[in-house]
Formats: C-alpha cells, structure tokens, sequence
C-alpha cells in the first residue's frame, strides 16, 4: 500500500519525534502513563494535548482546559472540510466519514492532499487509512518511549526533537506548488505572531481566515497560470 | 486530581476536538462542495498553519522558548537557503535546518559558543 508506504518514508520518524518530546513532557507534568499514551490516539493533535497537559498542571478549571485545547485544535475544521470531499466518491469508504475523520492530522492531511490528484477514486480512501494507521501507531509509540525517556536526555537533544517537527511542516508546507496555498502561508506566517500578540486564543482561526479568503481571491484575481 | 477524574478530562479534550473534524465532516455530507469552496477552506487551512509555524519559531512556549531567538531564526534560515538550493526539495531544507539547530544547542550546552 502506497499509504504506509509514504508514511515510513517520512511522517512516522517525524511523529515519533515529537511525540517522544510530548511523552517526556507529561510524565515531568504528571499525567498518568495510560492518558499520555490514550491522549495520543484519541486527541491526535499535538498543540491541544500540549494545552491539555500544560493547563491541567497549573490546576486550570475543567471547562477552560476543554476549551483550551479544543480551540488550539481548531484547524481541523478547515482541514476537514478540504480533504472530506475527496472521499466522497468511495461509498464503501465514505459510509466510514465520521470514523475517518478521527485519523485526520496535519500530516495525514498534507499528505493526502497532495497525492490525491493522481489517486483514483477507489485508492484514495486505502492510501488515507494507511498512512493514517501508520502515523497514529508511530504516535501511540513515540508517546510510550518519551514517557520513559523523560529526564534521561540532555536538554540538546529534547529540544531539537521538539525542533524538527515546525521544520518538517515548513518544509513540507513550502514544497507546495499551488499559488493560492503558497500566498496563504506567506500571509499566514507574517499575521501569525502579530494576531497572536492581540488574542492568543482567537488570533489563529482569525490568521487562517483572513490569510486563507485573501490568498484565494488575490489567486483568481491574478488568474490563469497556478499550478 | 485522582485517575479517574484525569481520564474523564481526557475524554472531554477529546469531544471537545472531535467537535471540529465531526462539523466539518457534517457539512461536506449535506452540501456538495464545489471546487472553489474546497479550495478555500484548504488555503484557510494552510494560513492557520502557517501562523501557527512561525508564532512557534519567533515566540515558542515550552522548552523551545529556552533557546535563543537568534538561534531558530539562523537554523530556518540556512535551512531555506539549502531548501531553494535544492529546486525546493524538503528533505534537504529540513535536514539542514535541524542539523544546524541542534549544532548551536549543544554548542550552547557544553558553554563553547
């Protein structure tokens, strides 16, 4: 399957990774081994599962930790609502939508964005299982080993675990070729810290709506010749 | 807060991001999406993300924020260079970036530099 092979190719040493610096994190927190480890599986959205451990050990009330972590989260709505569509095709697959979209992370979506164009129909749904499948294993994995790393590396190296993985999404986010993408990081990554300045809660979903509607309509305005 | 209690935490973390991918999921089964509209929502998308990356880079929470501004900024610069040296290749634009990360940590960790 092309699915999991892509994902050994990159994402699964990349996941690891961070999740490695994740595991390590909440048992220096506090978490119980087992929520760590399910947190992974069943949150699979790093920045959320940061806000959940971070606030928990600060003792931050039930209700803001939920919202917290559910809003660093937000981006899955407009990643669902891109990559869904090209499921839909599929009966056998999309009868599974509400399942599949659990799977769904940056990379499991970057990913098959990308591949989409030149998978079938029908290849389409296996290839986003096998990745997704792969990645969320490494995760649980990657998890489980910083948990018992935790306190055992030198900073040098926990920090760079950390590192690589805004490094890998850069990367990979500026290999992209469309022009309207392109023009939604640019704006994107300049709104970004200043947006964050005004409201650290609200100021990225207002970052991907306004960098997002401008790229997309500054793209048709230029016209013919993206991609 | 005793065990249970956590995992009933987690259980509400994980609705309340479930909340978005099930929305999204929602409406893409009641409407038929056109091609603009998909388009747009994945270039919402990548302006999140790409906000998310560089508030990361320039004021990072966590063990990041205790490196140096300088030191993320050369890393992801080189690493761009390399990147657009490459004919934009990822792989060697992100190895470099991290390479030269990790160099100037553990310069910093053993007080060389």
């Amino acid at each position: 399957m092309r699915g999991v092979a892509d994902a050994f190719r990159m994402p699964v040493w990349v996941v690891s990774a961070s999740m490695i610096g994740f595991g390590s994190l909440s048992q220096d927190i506090g978490i119980t081994f087992g929520v760590a480890v399910a947190s992974t599986a069943t949150v699979w959205g790093l920045p959320g599962q940061v806000a959940f451990v971070e606030l928990f050990a600060v003792g931050a009330p039930v209700l803001a930790i939920a919202l917290a972590s559910s809003m660093a989260n937000l981006r899955f709505l407009p990643m669902s609502l891109s990559m869904m569509p090209l499921f839909r095709a599929d009966p056998g697959i999309w009868r599974w939508r509400y399942i599949l979209v659990a799977m769904m992370s940056v990379n499991t979506w970057a990913l098959t964005l990308r591949r989409a164009p030149e998978l079938g129909d029908h290849q389409r749904g296996p290839y986003y299982i096998g990745l997704g499948a792969v990645s969320m294993a490494a995760g649980v994995l990657g998890t489980a080993v910083g948990y018992h790393l935790a306190g055992t590396l030198p900073f040098y190296i926990t920090v760079s675990l950390i590192f690589l993985n805004p490094m890998y999404f850069i990367f990979l986010f500026s290999s992209i070729r469309q022009r309207n993408c392109i023009m939604a990081l640019m704006i994107g990554a300049v709104l970004g810290p200043l947006f964050h300045l005004l409201s650290p809660d609200w100021g990225l979903p207002f970052v991907g709506f306004i960098a997002g509607t401008a790229a997309f309509f500054l793209d048709k305005k230029m016209g013919t010749g993206h991609e | 807060m005793n065990e249970m209690a956590l995992w009933w935490l987690l259980g509400l973390v994980t609705a309340a991001t479930y909340v978005w991918r099930g929305i999204g999921v929602a409406i893409v089964a009641r409407i038929t999406p056109s091609n603009d509209f998909t388009q747009w929502t994945s270039c919402v998308a990548y302006g999140m993300l790409a906000g998310l990356m560089s508030r990361i880079m320039v004021m990072p929470v966590g063990i990041l924020a205790e490196t140096p501004l300088v030191d993320r900024l050369v890393a992801l610069a080189v690493g761009f260079l390399v990147f657009f040296a490459f004919r934009r290749s990822m792989l060697p634009g992100m190895i470099a970036a991290v390479g030269i990360f990790f160099t100037l940590t553990t310069l910093h960790a053993f007080g060389i530099y």
